[in-house]
């Protein structure tokens, strides 16, 4: 099979691309839109900002979320902020600079194009949220105030206090909200999509399990969106809600949608170290706290004094020392690999020895702990609930975590993936991050995609081909529910020894230890040995209690699990394939000198696109294969990152 | 290696079981040990249903994510408390250290006629995306918004406006009430969106559909006992409600004078 990677960018100037394209695109009239339905899986900031946005055009809406209510996705819990153009600070920002920041902070792994319409876009997001009655923190004369964060030299984040993606959800959820009374949108909570329904080519429908009672319905629309949030919990531990998931993008992958860079993977420098077998997931302290908190270990190895009595001249506050323009505001992938270098030199600190100290002594003395309180409140005090210990007095304890994904389905321009009419926003995309995501831009790019470029290329689709009228009796939807039906059916039957998070927990320590913050060829080759075995224990020995036909949220993990098994061979691989480091992906065999990522920008400059080939039926083993997007770069030049 | 250092303890709990919406529901007992004091009260409820599950039963269904205090997904109520005995804090960030060796916790699904059991601990309070429905919002649309700093917002009304905002929507404040009002949830978005100019213009409309809405959703009326502030995480002030009955009556005033037309 070949598949053509068409990404599908306008011509003209990079400052005129996203203009042009909006005056070309076919258009779908007024009166015309309420005659088509699309199909929005998710609720998180992308689903909810599209839902709400295509709703107001005049489509039909149908919306799908596994959350007992739409205002529970994981965006909800995003604390640090987000970046927006505005150059309200003066300081010399300008679209142009965040898009530089951009491309540069994802190691030129992302297209340019894309990247220069999210900052183009950015102060439009702010603009809407504002106006939603999203509460942004904001100085005595009334404007908005702004912060920094890592891999940028102006303060361009906008945020309230350390909740500011609940802030920003609510202001989507509410928008949308608006349009389920105005029946515009049909929303369905407690459902999950389990299959994609494909018809003659185009993504015509999903099938979706109710939570509640167990039944599968189908659902037929003109176009099909995908906003599906991250897949980070293939690692078991990672900052990400506990019910984040794969499932509908594999789904879709399975019927066609490209893979793209799976294995970029985001670890985040600052959070809750791992504390015992007891803990569920690890919480994320937001690099916000890098604006005020100094990263450090003891000089001295073994020192075992408390944090307070160890003098400033045996302290190594190692990010300043190693990033002297950037300090401890170096970006993401950065900061976590100086932490865990300090820890395999045996400086780790805390009872574990795997944490580092992040210290705000110098910024309590500075604006004093009411300064401090203003801005990180409840982060301060989740951490003091988690840990039993208070930050204002003694420095946090901190590590690197499994926080994000890069990678994603593939899209064009449009957010189109390979399969026509399937559309993808979000952290599910693999578009505009490159190998690393900047902090603060996640949001950025949820809403950007979801508030102003999927209402534009949704018309340009609908507009631009025939869709045949089909309806949810066609039988490609009576053989999807099938299949889906046969892999629950499936997971009930094996009733074997261990439960579904012993599998999970086996399989995030293989993905930590050999597909985590380095990677190498044999790690990785005995990943991928080591993750088919585990599918094959998983579906002889899981159990699965329970039944179908009311809540059972054993059921809902099994299922999710049974996609990362799949997902976590395909992550290794994209890994073993890309025989260079950039950003997050750190190969060990390619590093300069200093221990920084060496980029082959000859033989790798491109977006790894896999698909999937299906499965021989002797063996179970699965099939990809890997198709490359190149990427130009016009504008910005291929360089050596450097924060020094 | 919490800083408190590690102790694990041993606990009696009764809780909740409810096959589905319609079944009769009763209490259940277990024994749990070893349970480490580092461990949150979800993290505990995991380690009894891992037990569960490799004895063939059916696992305690709850309803979580975030296990960050932040979704509003989780929602029991603990010996008698809904999210349990901490001051401004959902379940999910309650920790064992809070409790003793050899105490007896009592488990249950925040209760009210507005939201109905639907398996166990996991309670269906859809009402409440109903009642943002009906006015819960500011009515522009993706496109219209003028410039961010177009209209300056005093710091500290936006910061007030920012405290109830905070609101997680999770219904403690309804299962702490013997009326089993919904005030307090929707006196944080009435104030929310009340304070800022930018919600100025639907204020009247609002407030009388909101409160219609809480009222046919089954919601009572305000106990007046505070108990909805006391259970509530996010500590949403008690005010809210006074200055909901406030904007209440100024828009049925109002109302009244323009002959219907902001309901
Ligand atoms: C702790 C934390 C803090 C963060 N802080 C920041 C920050 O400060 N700034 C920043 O820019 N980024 C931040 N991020 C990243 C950012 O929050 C996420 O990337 C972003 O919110 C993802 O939004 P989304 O809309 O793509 O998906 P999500 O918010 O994850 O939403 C996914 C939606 O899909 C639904 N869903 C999932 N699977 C299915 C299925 N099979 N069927 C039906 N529905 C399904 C869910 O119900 C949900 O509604 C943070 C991330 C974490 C973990
Ligand atoms: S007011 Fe408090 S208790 Fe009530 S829903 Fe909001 S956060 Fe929960
Ligand atoms: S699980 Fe999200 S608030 Fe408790």
């Amino acid at each position: 099979m070949s598949m053509k990677l068409d990404s599908k960018i306008p011509g003209g100037e990079l400052e005129d691309k996203w203009s042009k394209y909006k005056f070309d695109m076919k258009l779908v009239n007024p009166a015309n839109k309420r005659k088509h339905t699309v199909i929005v899986v998710g609720t998180g900031l992308a689903g909810a900002s599209a839902s709400a946005t295509m709703a107001e055009l005049g489509y039909k809406v149908k919306t799908f979320c596994i959350h007992e209510s739409p205002r529970r996705a994981h965006s909800i819990a995003a604390q640090g902020g987000i970046n927006a153009a505005k150059n309200y600070q003066n300081d010399g920002d300008s679209v142009y600079r965040l898009f530089y920041d951009t491309v540069k902070g994802g190691d030129f792994r992302a297209r340019e194009a894309n990247v220069y319409r999210l900052a183009e876009i950015s102060p439009n997001i702010i603009d809407q949220c504002v106006a939603q009655g999203v509460p942004f923190a904001r100085e005595y004369g009334g404007t908005l105030t702004n912060r920094s964060f890592g891999g940028a030299q102006v303060s361009r984040t906008f945020y309230a206090r350390g909740q500011t993606g609940q802030q920003l959800l609510i202001g989507a959820y509410q928008s949308m909200m608006r349009q389920v009374e105005l029946k515009q949108v049909e929303l369905h909570t407690r459902r999950e999509m389990v299959e994609l329904v494909v018809i003659d080519g185009q993504a015509r429908g999903i099938v979706v399990r109710n939570l509640v009672t167990g039944e599968l319905e189908s659902h037929a629309a003109d176009a099909v969106i995908l906003a599906t949030g991250g897949y980070g919990n293939v690692f078991y531990f990672s900052t990400n809600a506990k019910l984040s998931n794969v499932t509908a993008s594999w789904r879709a992958h399975k019927k066609g949608a490209a893979f793209g860079n799976p294995c970029f993977t985001q670890i985040h420098p600052t959070c809750i170290p791992y504390s015992g077998d007891h803990q569920s997931k690890l919480t994320l302290m937001s690099e916000s706290l890098r604006n005020d908190g100094r990263c450090w270990v003891p000089k001295k190895k073994g020192d075992t004094r408390p944090p307070e009595q160890i003098p400033d001249a045996e302290r190594d506050y190692y990010l300043e020392r190693v990033y002297p323009s950037f300090g401890n505001l170096a970006p993401r992938d950065i900061a976590s690999r100086q932490a865990k270098y300090r820890v395999d030199e045996g400086l780790g600190v805390g009872p574990s020895k795997v944490a580092v100290y992040l210290d705000f002594r110098d910024s309590i003395q500075r604006v004093g702990k009411k300064g401090i309180e203003e801005k990180y409140d409840n982060l301060f005090d989740m951490y003091a609930k988690i840990t039993g210990e208070d930050p204002y007095k003694s420095p946090m304890r901190i590590y690197p975590a499994v926080h994000y994904t890069m990678g994603g389905l593939w899209v064009d321009y449009n957010l189109m993936s390979t399969i026509p009419g399937l559309h993808v926003l979000g952290e599910a995309n693999f578009s505009d991050h490159g190998a690393n995501r900047l902090g603060a831009s996640a949001l950025m790019q949820g809403l950007a995609d979801g508030y102003f470029v999927i209402p534009y290329t949704i018309g340009n689709y609908i507009a631009g081909q025939k869709i045949p009228a089909i309806d949810a009796n066609h039988d490609a939807f009576k053989a999807a529910k099938a299949s889906a039906q046969e892999r629950i059916d499936k997971l009930l039957k094996v009733k074997g020894s261990q439960t579904v998070d012993d599998f999970h927990r086996k399989l995030g320590n293989i993905m930590w230890e050999q597909v985590g913050m380095a990677r190498n060829k044999p790690g990785l080759e005995g990943a991928i040995r080591d993750i088919g075995t585990l599918r094959d224990q998983f579906w002889n020995d899981v159990r699965v209690s329970g039944e179908n036909n009311n809540l059972n949220p054993e059921l809902e993990k099994a299922a999710r699990v049974a996609d990362f098994l799949e997902l976590g061979e395909l992550m290794a691989r994209d890994a073993l394939a890309r025989d260079e480091s950039c950003g997050g992906h750190f190969r060990e065999e390619f590093q300069t000198a200093d221990n920084e990522a060496l980029r082959d920008d000859k033989n790798f400059c491109h977006v790894a696109a896999w698909e999937y080939t299906g499965e021989a039926a002797a063996t179970g083993k699965k099939n990809w294969q890997r198709h490359t997007e190149a990427l130009t770069f016009d504008r910005v030049q291929l360089a050596t990152r450097s924060y020094k | 290696m919490g800083g408190t250092g590690t102790t694990t303890l041993n606990l009696k709990l009764k809780v909740w079981r409810q096959n589905n919406p319609q079944a009769e529901g009763h209490f259940e007992d277990y024994d749990v040990e070893g349970i480490s004091t580092d461990a949150s009260f979800l993290e505990m409820l995991d380690v009894v249903n891992n037990r569960l599950v490799k004895e063939g039963k059916d696992p305690i269904a709850f309803d979580h994510d975030c296990r960050e205090g932040i979704c509003g997904s989780c929602s029991m109520t603990i010996n008698g408390n809904p999210h349990g005995p901490q001051r401004g804090t959902t379940t999910c960030q309650l920790h064992m250290r809070k409790f003793k060796t050899g105490d007896s916790i009592t488990v249950e699904p925040f209760r009210a006629k507005a939201f109905p059991v639907i398996k166990d601990l996991a309670v269906n309070r859809s009402a409440f995306d109903k009642i943002i429905a009906s006015g819960g919002y500011v009515s522009v649309n993706a496109g219209n918004a003028p410039d961010a700093n177009a209209r300056p917002v005093p710091k500290d009304v936006a910061a007030n406006a920012f405290m109830a905002a905070a609101c997680i929507g999770c219904g403690a404040c309804v299962a702490a009430c013997t009326n089993s009002s919904a005030m307090l949830f929707v006196g944080a978005k009435v104030s929310h969106l009340g304070l800022l100019p930018q919600g100025d213009p639907e204020r009247e409309r609002r407030v009388l559909n909101m409160m219609q809405t809480m009222e046919d959703a089954g919601f009572g009326n305000c106990s007046n006992t505070g108990a909805c502030s006391l259970a509530c995480p996010k500590e949403i002030s008690f005010e809210r409600i006074a200055n909901l009955n406030s904007e209440f009556l100024r828009a049925t005033v109002k109302n009244r004078n323009t002959s219907g037309s902001v309901g």
